[in-house]
């Protein structure tokens, strides 16, 4: 791994080897496809801040039945695959194939962690009587979560798709298959990163 | 050995995750509501670094790159203005 390049400026393709040319990562479609989901993420973050603002303390009652430390693990999971993902790219320009497969295959294996953990979370949920129906904010918790979930599966998919791409020569047409994929896997780490603040950790806005 | 710069984001990001876990399960600033708006400030300080540098942006034509930056000022904004006021 120590042949890998020292910074993504130095790991561009050689398409754009110059430092001042900008590079658009990956296929355009799938930057339109991020867009969307980032805008409807926005909206649903949104509209979840607002229906905190009007049930406050019910919200936070709500969010101390949360495992906290769930999130937490989650999280890590989440970054360290993003890690690997950006790792794996460059190490793909770095016509380094096998090292990037595997680190694939590390962050297919954070993926399934934070599968397991989400298993693991509703199902304690679902044991102590909390469903989807019990309130709004178990409503948002479910809905955000559940939507964000089926991002990690899919992603998962892609990453699978990326682990077999990345063996072979590289050439532009796989690079950019390589960027697309790992630019969806980090939006599903970004968005998870405002979902952990937003219904883990936030507080209650109320006076003390 | 150099440390790649994505390494260094990730750790950062770790750091990070493990402060605004702080302020979630304690009164490091007295009033909830502050430790609320630094946690919802790291979070997206966050978002910004996996837009830059995980996503690669940093490097992408000068548009693109405003609009992700533009995302997360709007976004994490109007969320803390939401929040606190």
């Amino acid at each position: 791994m120590n042949d890998l390049p020292h910074d993504s400026a130095d790991a561009r393709p050689a398409t754009s080897s110059v430092r001042s040319i900008p590079h658009v990562p990956g296929e355009s479609g799938i930057w339109i496809m991020i867009f969307g989901d980032m805008m409807v993420f926005s909206l649903m973050f949104i509209a979840f801040t607002l229906g905190r603002r009007d049930q406050t303390a019910l919200f936070e009652a709500s969010r101390l039945h949360l495992n906290q430390t769930y999130g937490l693990i989650n999280t890590v999971l989440m970054l360290s695959s993003s890690w690997c993902v950006a790792t794996a790219v460059q190490a793909t320009r770095a016509a380094l194939p096998h090292a990037a497969r595997s680190y694939l295959h590390v962050a297919l294996g954070c993926g399934l962690g934070f599968c397991a953990v989400k298993i693991l979370e509703y199902g304690e949920k679902f044991h102590a009587g909390i469903a989807i129906n019990s309130n709004d904010f178990f409503m948002y918790y479910f809905v955000f979560t559940g939507i964000h979930l089926l991002h990690v599966l899919i992603g998962m998919g892609v990453l699978i798709f990326m682990a077999r791409v990345a063996v072979g020569t590289v050439d532009a047409k796989r690079l950019g298959y390589m960027e697309s994929g790992a630019s969806f896997w980090h939006v599903v780490d970004l968005l998870w990163i405002a979902l952990f603040a937003l219904l883990y950790l936030l507080p209650a806005a109320a006076a003390p | 050995m150099r440390i790649r710069r994505i390494t260094l984001v990730w750790l950062g990001l770790l750091v990070a995750t493990a402060i605004s876990w702080k302020f979630g399960h304690g009164s490091l600033l007295g009033d909830p509501r502050n430790a609320g708006v630094v946690i919802l400030a790291i979070a997206f300080i966050k978002i910004r670094f996996v837009i830059l540098d995980f996503m690669e942006l940093r490097h992408a034509p000068l548009g693109m790159r405003l609009g992700g930056e533009a995302w997360v000022i709007g976004v994490g904004g109007v969320l803390i203005a939401l929040y606190r006021f």
